[in-house]
């Protein structure tokens, strides 16, 4: 009699197990853009040899080590020689900072560093400058998984995102949700949507023949469905980033990456 | 319930050479989710139709959809295939369709041809609706021909 109540109980327990098992919402990671590209471009990207943004991570590279400013200082008197003290920071991006009571990119970080710390003029953000210095920091992260953080001061940021993201717009009315939530992997005339991540960013972006930033890829959007694009390193991009970072958590940085 | 459209400055009316922009208004009726009347009360062209489905300036139906225009490459996936939309769709339901598709599926990824969008919307497009009235007739017209005989 005991017995049979304890295996009672033993099996109980374990179908329970399965029940919470079968009930927890799936935490499964979105896909990658490299997942659903042709394989020639993949091939392009698994190559450092034939990645042509490593030209602008050579110029980040080189950025790196270059004395600039009144301070008379470069990246690597404060942040090593060779980058590798970077290593995982960019993933965590977008993060909130204190001073300016908001978000900063990575691309914020380095012009902070350059006028505050190096009396450096501030590059602009689309410049080969900027593009390779931030894809030289975000190499350093490669195969590390993407991880903001979106609670405490980032929370209303990240809801500011969240509202972006799936606002209609333009002329066309359309959300980013429409196309990045509703249809990833199906076919919009020749091309595929994707999950509209930002994992692989700077990225060699094929139709550019250059090297491109997060921020211009929105705007190339907005302008699509006929909408009012903001300007590269603005608030509302920003914080954009930061939704589309939460939606990428777990996938893989690969910057920089090559797409269509 | 009636709506009315306008169709600012996307009307050009050519007036002895100088393009003028003019203001057009027209109104349709909703009737069990379907617009039975003819928007210009004037016949759709099919072929003209066509051409304005094709144009990527204008209706641009093969972003999404996969069409009986074997001469085009590449046609979308994202909505459903148009080749028979004149067996399945009255030209009263489609009309619904391409006007405000939102009527039926607020939710719907496809844009409302003449409704002009809301927010942030570009200026050069601001107030203006993707095609005017004759357009839709004519996409209209055009759909009602496709029955299903083209195989891919």
């Amino acid at each position: 009699m005991k017995k049979t109540s304890l295996i009672k109980q033993i099996v109980m327990f374990a179908g329970f197990g399965v029940l919470v098992a079968a009930c927890a919402p799936k935490e499964e990671a979105l896909k990658s853009g490299y997942d659903w590209a042709i394989p020639e471009t993949q091939a392009m990207q698994d190559d450092d040899f034939s990645n042509p943004a490593f030209m602008w991570v050579d110029i980040g590279n080189d950025e790196w080590s270059k004395t600039d400013g009144e301070a008379g200082k470069s990246c690597a008197d404060c942040h090593g020689a060779d980058g590798s003290s970077m290593k995982g920071k960019s993933n965590m991006y977008p993060v909130y900072n204190k001073d300016d009571k908001k978000l900063r990119s990575i691309q914020d970080e380095v012009n902070n560093c350059r006028t505050n710390r190096m009396k450096a003029k501030a590059w602009k953000w689309e410049s080969d400058q900027m593009l390779g210095m931030a894809a030289f920091i975000r190499t350093q992260s490669r195969d590390m998984p993407i991880n903001v953080a979106v609670d405490g001061d980032a929370a209303p940021f990240f809801e500011a995102g969240k509202e972006f993201y799936e606002t209609r717009r333009g002329g066309l009315d359309m959300a980013c949700t429409h196309c990045h939530v509703d249809f990833p992997g199906v076919k919009i005339r020749a091309n595929v949507l994707t999950n509209g991540l930002g994992n692989g960013f700077p990225t060699y972006r094929l139709k550019w023949q250059k090297i491109g930033s997060l921020h211009r890829r929105f705007r190339g959007c907005n302008k699509n469905i006929r909408a009012q694009p903001f300007k590269q390193g603005s608030d509302e991009y920003t914080n954009l980033e930061l939704y589309l970072n939460h939606r990428a958590k777990g996938v893989m940085n690969e910057s920089p990456s090559v797409r269509n | 319930m009636t709506y009315r459209i306008i169709v600012g400055a996307l009307t050009g009316i050519v007036v002895s050479g100088a393009l003028v922009t003019g203001t057009m208004a027209a109104d349709y009726k909703i009737v069990d989710g379907t617009i039975p009347q003819s928007l210009t009360g004037k016949a759709g062209d099919p072929v003209q139709g066509k051409k304005t489905a094709v144009n990527r300036k204008k209706g641009n139906c093969l972003a999404c959809h996969v069409m009986p225009i074997p001469e085009e490459q590449f046609h979308g996936e994202v909505g459903p295939d148009l080749g028979e939309s004149g067996s399945n769709y009255s030209a009263a339901e489609l009309r619904m369709r391409l006007v405000d598709p939102k009527v039926l599926n607020p939710d719907t990824i496809m844009p409302a041809f003449l409704v002009p969008g809301k927010t942030a919307v570009l200026k050069k497009f601001a107030g203006k609706t993707i095609l005017s009235p004759q357009d839709v007739e004519d996409i209209v017209a055009y759909l009602t021909t496709l029955k299903g005989s083209y195989s891919k």
